[in-house]
């Protein structure tokens, strides 16, 4: 018996590790990458679960219970762990459903960009000439406008809300994963793989996207997880601009902005948001690192 | 060298003209049309509404239209504000120097912090210096800097009572306008006191827009210095007895300050970025505060000229870092 465990582990030792494994093993290595990973998950647990974990109604105002300190401060109580608001709400309870709108809008913003993106940046690499020309200028012209002046100059023109804001980000966001589905599909495009498939018969539309898509995909899923915190950023930036979510929305970078002329009489109404998004901002980056790392073939040698 | 020049100076051209079509069409998805706007709630009657649009140009195919505002831009008129009834121009020209003060002292302080963090950290590869840089960059990077201006704020003009709320100087001194420098104005004032106010109204500010250019800088500082600090020519340097200090600081740092020059000419955007929320909190009447008010204003002259100018600067900057870039790296100017 003992021999046939045996021999069964040296084959499974032989086996060259399935990609996801090599991939777990390299990410793993990296603290900070898994820090940040694992606040993601609890903070995603947490906003999904948010009318089960959340104590009180995000909209509900507690009347006798305006701007009070949190828990471990003078006449703060369990009730309001976090304090409370000028209008009397549970900030934790809107911290938790904030988390659950700027998860959902990264969420949603990186999915846009990134489809858009990349069917533009094969388009471009695929077809070349007037296409290639036609999409890079737009997107140089793209890159030359600060990314929050051009979200801003949209969500002028389109009104402040929440889901013109989104766009604006999203639309903003697109040039770098343009960049990156071309630079990686041009690399491949003339690889034998791809000319055989091309000689066997496959349309340009499985090349594209059957062929090359699946190569191209590591540096997209790193932008993709950068480009959610940038998501965050941007959108908590308009939210304090008042150009983004509308009050009384629970969104962290309202939330800041509503609560700035409290600030030296109550701390705790403009700490928390803004502590949020930063710890998600940079558990997104560190994760984003991480997976660079793992996924970049040059690092690893 | 001039051919380089003149190649980097015709990619601009399209990518000005791609500017100024997005400025232009960008009003124009705006509901309503220019004259409806003007009127406001009060309304225009049919006749007059044909008349002024007429007279405005934009009863004309809007290729016409689009000509005449190139023509216009390059003449150099950019509207009028229908607030203020000022020329856009004009406007962003006297405020724009507030907008320069506050970037450069942000750069200034990015540089200063930032610069020697990176060559330590990579001079000091793995030790804990180099994972508190690491560490304090990365959060820098992501941080919401109107959150980091509220907190500095609450901190150290609250709470501390170190450093003036807002604004450019103290309303106490008067400061005759000569370069729209408040540091240099109040510095040729003779007034010591007013010299000293502009400093501390600067401090904060410069800071918070500072903060992620700092660690941009901090972390390229770091990798470029590690790519070079692996190169033989250091390890030969090292090798003949050189002392550490003058191969780190003559032979390394010479040729890893390239990567790094170009990433700072490249914070320009961040900065007029920054410059809006930077602003806004801080009450800094500049440039920023200027286009975020006109959003709110409804204003849309102002925030079609202002993006336009800010976006025409960026490009000039980065042109200028790749002119540059190609100066120091002849690489670069031979390779296209």
């Amino acid at each position: 018996m003992s021999e046939s465990t045996l021999t069964r582990n040296t084959v499974q030792a032989n086996q060259p590790p399935s990609p996801l494994r090599e991939f777990w093993s390299y990410f793993r290595t990296n603290k900070g990458a898994l820090v940040g990973l694992w606040f993601i998950v609890a903070i995603m647990v947490v906003a999904c679960l948010a009318e089960l974990v959340a104590p009180h109604s995000p909209f509900e105002q507690f009347r006798n219970a305006l701007l009070q300190p949190p828990v471990w401060q003078e006449g703060g109580s369990w009730e309001f762990i976090l304090g409370t608001d000028d209008v009397g709400r549970d900030i934790l309870t809107r911290l938790i459903y904030g988390a659950r709108l700027s998860l959902m809008i990264g969420c949603s913003v990186v999915v846009l960009s990134l489809s858009v993106g990349i069917v533009l940046g094969l388009l471009a690499a695929y077809f070349r000439g007037v296409v290639e020309v036609a999409i890079m200028r737009l997107v140089d012209i793209m890159l030359a406008l600060p990314s929050l002046l051009l979200a801003i100059a949209i969500v002028a023109i389109l009104g402040p809300s929440l889901l013109n804001s989104s766009l604006a980000i999203a639309i903003v966001s697109l040039p770098h994963y343009v960049r990156l589905t071309r630079a990686a599909a041009l690399a491949e495009i003339s690889r034998d793989y791809v000319t055989s498939a091309r000689v066997v018969g496959a349309g340009p539309l499985r090349l594209m996207f059957i062929t090359l898509l699946p190569n191209c995909l590591p540096p997209l899923i790193v932008q993709a997880t950068l480009g959610f915190s940038s998501a965050v950023l941007d959108m908590a930036a308009l939210g304090f601009l008042g150009l983004g979510a509308q009050p009384p929305t629970p969104e962290w970078g309202s939330m800041l902005a509503d609560a700035l002329q409290f600030v030296q009489r109550a701390w705790w109404v403009v700490t928390f948001p803004g502590l949020m998004i930063l710890l998600t901002v940079l558990a997104f980056n560190l994760m984003g690192d991480g997976l660079r790392d793992a996924l970049d073939p040059k690092l690893k040698h | 060298m001039l051919q380089f020049i003149f190649r980097r100076l015709l990619l601009v051209v399209p990518t000005f003209i791609g500017i100024t079509l997005l400025t232009f069409f960008l009003i124009r998805l705006i509901p309503g049309d220019p004259i409806e706007l003007l009127a406001g709630e009060r309304g225009v009657d049919p006749a007059r509404h044909a008349m002024l649009m007429a007279q405005m140009g934009l009863d004309q195919p809007i290729l016409v239209q689009y000509m005449h505002y190139i023509a216009d831009v390059l003449r150099g008129n950019l509207g009028t504000s229908i607030s203020t009834r000022e020329p856009v121009l004009h406007e962003f020209l006297t405020l724009f120097p507030a907008t320069v003060e506050l970037s450069l002292c942000a750069t200034l302080f990015a540089i200063i912090i930032g610069l020697p963090a990176g060559i330590l950290a990579a001079v000091k590869r793995g030790s804990v210096f180099d994972h508190s840089v690491m560490t304090i960059s990365l959060t820098g990077y992501s941080m919401p800097i109107f959150w980091w201006a509220l907190l500095l704020m609450l901190v150290f003009s609250v709470n501390l009572g170190w450093t003036p709320v807002s604004g450019r100087i103290d309303v106490t001194y008067w400061v005759d306008d000569v370069t729209g420098f408040m540091l240099i104005d109040s510095l040729l004032s003779d007034d010591k006191g007013a010299f000293i106010s502009t400093l501390s109204h600067l401090i904060l500010p410069s800071i918070v827009l500072g903060t992620i250019p700092l660690a941009v800088i901090a972390r390229m500082t770091r990798s470029s210095m590690l790519e070079v600090l692996g190169e033989d020519y250091i390890r030969t340097a090292r090798a003949k007895g050189l002392a550490p200090k003058r191969v780190i600081f003559i032979h390394a740092l010479r040729n890893a300050l390239i990567p790094v020059i170009t990433v700072i000419g490249l914070q320009v955007g961040t900065l007029l970025a920054g410059a809006i929320l930077t602003e806004t909190i801080f009450a800094w009447p500049g440039v920023g505060k200027w286009l975020i008010e006109a959003i709110h204003r409804r204003d849309y002259p102002v925030v079609q000229g202002g993006i336009l100018i800010v976006a025409t600067l960026i490009i000039l900057v980065n042109l200028l870092v790749d002119i540059l870039y190609g100066v120091v790296n002849p690489r670069i100017r031979h390779n296209k």
